[in-house]
């Protein structure tokens, strides 16, 4: 339990940690919602490029990334599975009972498996590079303009972040539980399925005692200085975008371009290059 | 019977931004009877250490072996790591907040029924460990532990802890976060364990004041590695060395050095009880023609079952 470190954030220092926050939960929406518009092989082979070239910069070990991709692998599987039994276009390969394989049913599979697992990457240097405190920052900055239509912006992005300050500290806490209990010869993680939550009465209990003890502690202490979460606040850190946003920012547009012209203009690069390679062959 | 710890490492999080060597290498015997202080800096290996001894933590490198149960990287051995932890009993840090059930005796019942005794000898070591911590069986044992005070509650939980009958013991910062009434009596508690119950005793402790008054032993902990390994009344002779790692030298000590420095030689002093020793017999060497008595120490507050406060000056025993 001990050796996982909360959320994933992987500092090393580089520029895309030095981003603002709010630019980089810009970019990832972006990035989400263009790989949705890939339709070719080249388009991900641009994604791919472009994620290497974010992966590169901020010197995060690909073995992180693929991790991530791993957390998921079977979700991705199944779909994969699903698609190439059921999607049925193109050249039938093979045909059994309903079941039929065709060209367009494993040409759709790859793709979605290529899409699930960029998408899971590319979210995942978010959070490799942004601190959760940072993230609802951002979020909170983000979402300002709900507060016209009465949204508490503020208060969402107080509990979003005094939870987020005390998952690592709960953590701890179950650890530590976790190792007293067994110190009297609990033995949490053997047996069927009930006596494993029986098991885990003598860990929950603590646990529980402990949150709510805490979640009283920090109530005072707001109180005790007059904590009052409608008024106008100011903050320690200040989010400024600058000149690196900008640049960063000029690199996404690039990317997306890159990806709506494939997909509206040329309409898939593919064809062209399978002609080109079949020219080149005559 | 001993416990042998043979060049021991462990790393947190290895291969990732946040890799932290804790232990570099230690080497350590602890023999039976030993009433062992651990005294160390934060993060410097000293919990770690301790939870290597009943095997809480994984071996990562090394080897220990514990009264005959071995411990090696690698090994999981359900029955040799039961043994341990009825060998190896460990008070956490803050050990009320592991209470879980609805009663006290429920409460430390848990402990021995998981070792697997019967019901009769469950309920007899209940009994006895909670009238070993000083309470009383017929009073506490229906109540709630979370409806009891805080010193109350640390002693239930170091009761279910003494229910398991261990031969070691060990206590992580037994005393923090009491007041001082409820220290004096944690630290008569460990005292009377070790007479009675767990004869090897091992202490971990910020405060060098509280460690002077029972242990024979110091280990000095810094940066994953014994620094310094040696009795107590020699430990402090390397006062200078300690200060550089930021750990204090006991008050009677420094309070030995001052007066030696003004020409009052004590001799080795290190808990305070040594000092008043020093001071009368000093006093008594200029004063020959009326000596004061030399019986007097520090036990400040007597150690009673109910619970009430009964302070006295001198070493009458008023248990």
């Amino acid at each position: 339990m001990r050796d996982v470190s909360f959320g994933q954030y992987y500092p090393t220092g580089s520029v895309i940690h030095r981003l603002d926050p709010r630019a980089k939960v810009i970019f990832s929406v972006i990035f989400m919602v263009t790989i949705f518009f890939v339709v070719s092989y080249v388009g991900y082979a641009v994604v791919a490029l472009f994620l290497a070239l974010v992966c590169l910069i901020s010197r995060i070990p690909v073995r992180n990334l693929i991790k991530s991709v791993k957390a998921i692998i079977f979700i991705m599987l199944f779909t994969a599975i699903i698609n190439i039994f059921f999607y049925d276009s193109g050249k039938v390969l093979f045909e059994w009972w309903k079941i039929k394989i065709t060209l367009g049913g494993i040409d759709f599979a790859i793709k979605m498996a290529l899409r699930i697992s960029l998408l899971v990457m590319g979210t995942s240097l978010l959070s490799f590079t942004t601190t959760p405190m940072e993230l609802t920052d951002a979020i909170e900055s983000l979402l300002k303009p709900l507060k016209f239509i009465g949204v508490p912006v503020h208060d969402i992005a107080l509990i979003m972040s005094i939870a987020l300050r005390f998952i690592p500290g709960l953590m701890d806490e179950t650890d530590k539980i976790m190792m007293a209990q067994k110190a009297r010869g609990a033995e949490i993680d053997t047996g069927g399925l009930i006596k494993k939550v029986k098991a885990l009465l003598p860990v929950l209990i603590p646990l529980f005692v402990s949150a709510i003890r805490r979640a009283d502690e920090l109530a005072d202490a707001l109180d005790a200085r007059c904590y009052n979460a409608t008024e106008k606040r100011t903050k320690m850190k200040v989010l400024r975008l600058s000149y690196r946003d900008a640049i960063a920012f000029l690199v996404v547009a690039a990317f997306a371009t890159l990806i709506f012209l494939d997909k509206y203009l040329v309409g898939g690069a593919d064809s062209y290059i399978v002609e080109f390679f079949k020219g080149l062959a005559a | 019977m001993q416990i042998v710890v043979k060049d021991v490492n462990y790393v947190y999080s290895a291969h990732t931004p946040f890799e932290r060597h804790a232990l570099k290498g230690v080497n350590l015997t602890i023999n039976e009877g030993d009433f062992l202080g651990i005294i160390g800096h934060t993060g410097s290996g000293k919990s770690t250490f301790i939870m290597h001894l009943n095997g809480l933590f994984k071996l990562q490198s090394g080897e220990i072996d514990v009264f005959d149960i071995k411990l090696v990287p690698d090994k999981k051995n359900k029955s040799d790591l039961r043994r341990l932890r009825g060998t190896v009993g460990m008070v956490f840090q803050y050990p009320e907040y592991q209470l879980f059930e609805d009663t006290v005796e429920k409460d430390v019942a848990f402990g021995p029924k998981n070792m697997g005794l019967d019901d009769e000898e469950v309920k007899k070591r209940v009994k006895r460990a909670i009238g070993l911590v000083g309470l009383d069986y017929d009073d506490v044992k229906d109540r709630a532990p979370f409806e009891l005070s805080g010193g109350q509650k640390r002693r239930v939980a170091i009761a279910g802890i003494i229910a398991m009958q261990p031969k070691v013991l060990i206590l992580d910062e037994p005393t923090a976060g009491l007041d001082p009434y409820g220290k004096e009596q944690i630290l008569s508690l460990i005292t009377r364990l070790k007479q009675e119950c767990s004869p090897t005793v091992i202490v971990i402790s910020h405060d060098v004041d509280e460690i002077t008054r029972f242990a024979n032993r110091i280990v000095v902990f810094n940066d994953g590695k014994v620094m310094f390994d040696l009795p107590m009344n020699e430990l402090f002779r390397h006062a200078d060395e300690l200060h550089a790692v930021g750990l204090e030298v006991p008050k009677a000590v420094r309070i030995a050095q001052k007066l030696r420095e003004r020409g009052i030689e004590l001799g080795d002093v290190v808990s305070l009880n040594d000092l008043l020793h020093a001071i009368v017999t000093a006093y008594n060497k200029k004063h020959m023609d009326e000596p004061v008595k030399t019986d007097v120490s520090f036990s400040a507050f007597d150690f009673d079952a109910d619970g009430g406060h009964v302070c006295t000056q001198s070493g009458e025993d008023k248990r």
